[in-house]
C-alpha cells in the first residue's frame, strides 16, 4: 500500500509532464487526405428558407430570412493523445445562397483518427487588419466593413413584423475584434470515440453539422426585434455572438 | 543610415542623365529625417509596373458609378492631394460628403486611416473611397469586372503581378503601390533638419518653429507634425459629428478627430474635419480666441492657445516652411 502510494507520487508529476509536452505537439504525418464538412441550415430544426418562410424567435417573433452567411476559419484536428493539426489558411465564408458554400473540403490533411474539431466562429484577429486578402477573405463578398477595418463574421439580414426599423428589417451584423466589443468566438466539438474521424488515403469521411441560425436570438440573452434588429459591431454585436457561441453549431454526425 | 542611403540612392537617380521618367525605378524613399514607415512593402513588393497600374487606377474616373469621379477627383496633386477650396467633396450625382478630404502624403507612416482613424491597413484604405454612396458609388465586382473587360488593364495587371488575372486584392495592392510612395520630406523644414547647405530659416521663420515647439508640437509632433492620436479641439460645444467614436463606441472619443499632419498645410486648405475654416488665419484665431469648452476637449486646449498678431505671423511664416514643391510637382505623382 504504501509502496503504491510512493509509486503514486512519483508517477503523477511524470505522467502530467508527458501529457502537457504532448499536447503542444503538432501532428505531422506522412501521409495526408482529406476530408469535407457538410454545413446543415436550419432555423430550430426547420430547413432554412430564405426569404419565403416565416420563423419565430424565442420571443415568440416571426422573422424572415434574406441573407445568412458566416465565416469558419482556423480549423483545428486533435487525436485521443492530446495531439493537435491547425489546418493552415482554413478560411471559409459559408453562405446559404451559395449551396457550393456550404461543403467544404480541407486537403493535406495528416492521416489518423481525430476525436476533437475546434474553429473560429469568423476571423482571427490579425486578419481582420491586414493588408488586401483574396479568396474567401476578398472584401468582394460583402463581408468586410469598408469604414472600420473588420470582417462580419455573421451576417444575418431579413425582416421581422415587430422590427421597428424601416421596412421591418432586421439587420445583425456582427464582427469586431476590439475590447471590450470582441466578437471572436471558438467552437468546438467532441467526437465519439467509437465513431472518431477517421481520415486515411482511402477514406475522406464527411463531417455534418446542423447550424441553427435562430441561435443568434437566444441562448444567453434572448433577442426582441422590438428593441434590437440592428448592429453592425459594437456591444449589441457581443450579445448576438454571446448568443450563437452557445448554439450556431451542432456536430451531427460523421460518415466514415 | 540604411534610410540616408536609399534616400541617397533615389536623389542620385533622379539625376542620371539619360533615362527617361518612365524607366525611372519608382523606390520608396525614406527621408533621413524621418522615422521607421509603419507599411515597408514587405508584403506587396514595389515594382515600376505596380505603381504605374496604381496610379491609372488612381486617376480612372471610369471605375466610378457614373464615370466621373476617380481618386485624383477629390485628392489633387496640386492640394497634396487634398480638395482645394472644397470644405467637402462632390461624390457621384453631386452628392456632398461629411468630412474634408485628407491630403495623400507620407501614408506609409501612418497606422490608422481617415478622420476617425477606422481603416487600419494602407491597402485597405481605397476601399470605403470605392463604395461610399457620396463618392464613387460604386463596388468591387463592378470596378474588378470593368478593369477585367477593358483594355489595356488585362496587360497592365500582367505587368504588375504576372497574370492578367484580375481580383480586388490586386487592384488595392497596385493602389497601395503609387499612395505608399507618395512621399513628401523635401521641404525647406525638412533640408534645414538635415543641415542641407544653402538652407536656414528667416529670423521671422525661426520664431515661429520656437513658438510651434512651445504651443502645438505637443500634438503636431515633429517630423510627421501628428502624434496620430484623436483629440477634440473644441469647434463645436457639442460636435455634430461623432468623430471617433463611430469606430470605438467610447463616449470619451466623441466628437475627437484624428490630428491632421501640417505639412503642405499652405496648400490643404480649407481645414479642419468638416473644412469649416477656409485659411491659416481662421485656424489660429480658432485658437486663440474660438476654443469651445467641449467635454472632451483636449486638456492640452483648455483655455484655448493664446496668440498676438505678431506671433501669429510668425507660426503661419513657419508653417510655410512645411511646404514641399519638390512633392506638389513631382509629374512622377501626375496624370499623366
Amino acid at each position: 500500500m504504501k509502496l503504491h502510494q510512493y509509486l503514486l507520487a512519483l508517477l503523477c508529476p511524470i505522467m502530467l509532464l508527458s501529457s502537457c509536452k504532448k499536447s503542444g505537439d503538432e501532428i505531422t504525418a506522412d501521409t495526408k487526405s482529406s476530408f469535407t464538412i457538410e454545413f446543415e441550415h436550419q432555423v430550430n430544426g426547420a430547413e432554412l428558407a430564405l426569404n419565403t418562410k416565416n420563423y419565430k424567435n424565442a420571443k415568440g417573433e416571426d422573422f424572415k430570412i434574406n441573407v445568412f452567411k458566416y465565416y469558419v476559419s482556423n480549423i483545428k484536428l486533435s487525436k485521443a493523445d492530446g495531439t493537435t493539426y491547425l489546418i493552415p489558411e482554413s478560411y471559409f465564408l459559408i453562405d446559404e445562397s451559395k449551396s457550393d458554400s456550404k461543403m467544404i473540403t480541407l486537403n493535406n490533411v495528416p492521416t489518423g483518427d481525430y476525436d476533437k474539431i475546434e474553429y473560429t466562429i469568423g476571423i482571427d484577429y490579425a486578419r481582420n487588419f491586414a493588408g488586401a486578402q483574396t479568396g474567401a477573405l476578398d472584401p468582394i463578398n460583402g463581408m468586410f466593413w469598408t469604414w472600420n477595418s473588420g470582417y462580419i463574421f455573421v451576417k444575418l439580414e431579413g425582416t421581422s413584423p415587430q422590427s421597428t426599423a424601416t421596412n421591418n428589417a432586421i439587420t445583425f451584423h456582427i464582427g469586431g475584434v476590439i475590447d471590450p466589443n470582441n466578437t471572436i468566438r471558438t467552437f468546438s466539438a467532441e467526437i465519439n470515440a467509437a465513431n472518431p474521424l477517421r481520415i486515411r488515403t482511402d477514406a475522406k469521411p464527411n463531417m455534418h453539422f446542423i447550424v441553427n441560425a435562430a441561435s443568434l436570438f437566444t441562448g444567453v440573452s434572448d433577442v426582441s426585434f422590438a428593441t434590437l434588429n440592428f448592429t453592425m459591431g459594437g456591444a449589441n454585436s457581443v450579445v448576438v455572438a454571446n448568443n450563437y457561441a452557445k448554439g450556431l453549431f451542432r456536430l451531427d454526425h460523421i460518415h466514415n | 543610415m540604411l534610410f540616408l542611403s536609399i534616400a541617397l540612392m533615389y536623389a542620385c537617380s533622379k539625376k542620371e542623365a539619360g533615362i527617361s521618367p518612365e524607366e525611372e525605378k519608382i523606390i520608396f524613399s525614406i527621408p533621413a529625417n524621418f522615422p521607421e514607415p509603419a507599411y515597408n512593402f514587405e508584403e506587396n513588393q514595389l515594382t515600376n509596373a505596380g505603381f504605374a497600374l496604381g496610379k491609372k487606377l488612381f486617376y480612372d474616373a471610369r471605375l466610378s458609378a457614373n464615370k466621373s469621379i476617380s481618386c485624383g477627383s477629390c485628392h489633387q496633386q496640386f492640394a497634396a492631394f487634398a480638395n482645394l477650396d472644397h470644405k467637402v467633396s462632390h461624390g457621384v450625382d453631386n452628392c456632398q460628403g461629411k468630412r474634408n478630404a485628407p491630403p495623400l502624403f507620407n501614408l506609409a507612416w501612418q497606422k490608422a486611416f481617415f478622420w476617425d482613424g477606422g481603416v487600419k491597413n494602407l491597402e485597405t484604405s481605397p476601399l470605403n473611397a470605392f463604395t461610399d454612396a457620396c463618392e464613387m458609388k460604386t463596388d468591387l465586382e463592378t470596378v474588378v469586372s470593368f478593369l477585367q473587360n477593358t483594355q489595356p488593364y488585362p496587360e497592365l495587371f500582367k505587368k504588375a503581378f504576372g497574370s492578367s488575372d484580375i481580383n480586388s486584392q490586386k487592384v488595392l495592392k497596385s493602389i497601395a503601390h503609387f499612395m505608399g510612395v507618395l512621399v513628401s520630406g523635401n521641404s525647406k523644414y525638412d533640408k534645414i533638419m538635415r543641415k542641407e547647405k544653402g538652407f536656414t530659416f528667416t529670423t521671422t521663420e525661426l520664431a515661429g518653429y520656437n513658438l510651434f515647439k512651445e504651443k502645438c508640437s505637443s500634438c503636431h509632433a515633429e517630423p510627421l507634425f501628428t502624434d496620430f492620436s484623436y483629440r477634440s479641439n473644441g469647434l463645436d460645444l457639442v460636435s455634430l459629428d461623432e468623430g471617433r467614436s463611430h469606430i470605438t463606441g467610447a463616449a470619451a472619443d466623441f466628437g475627437t478627430f484624428r490630428v491632421p499632419t501640417l505639412r503642405n498645410i499652405e496648400y490643404t486648405g480649407p481645414y479642419m474635419h468638416d473644412g469649416r475654416f477656409y485659411n491659416l488665419d481662421e485656424v489660429l484665431e480658432h485658437y486663440n480666441s474660438g476654443v469651445k469648452n467641449s467635454p472632451n476637449l483636449d486638456k492640452s486646449l483648455r483655455g484655448g492657445i493664446r496668440l498676438n498678431d505678431t506671433e501669429k505671423d510668425q507660426i503661419k511664416s513657419f508653417l510655410k516652411t512645411l511646404t514641399d514643391n519638390e512633392f506638389i510637382k513631382n509629374t512622377l505623382y501626375s496624370e499623366s
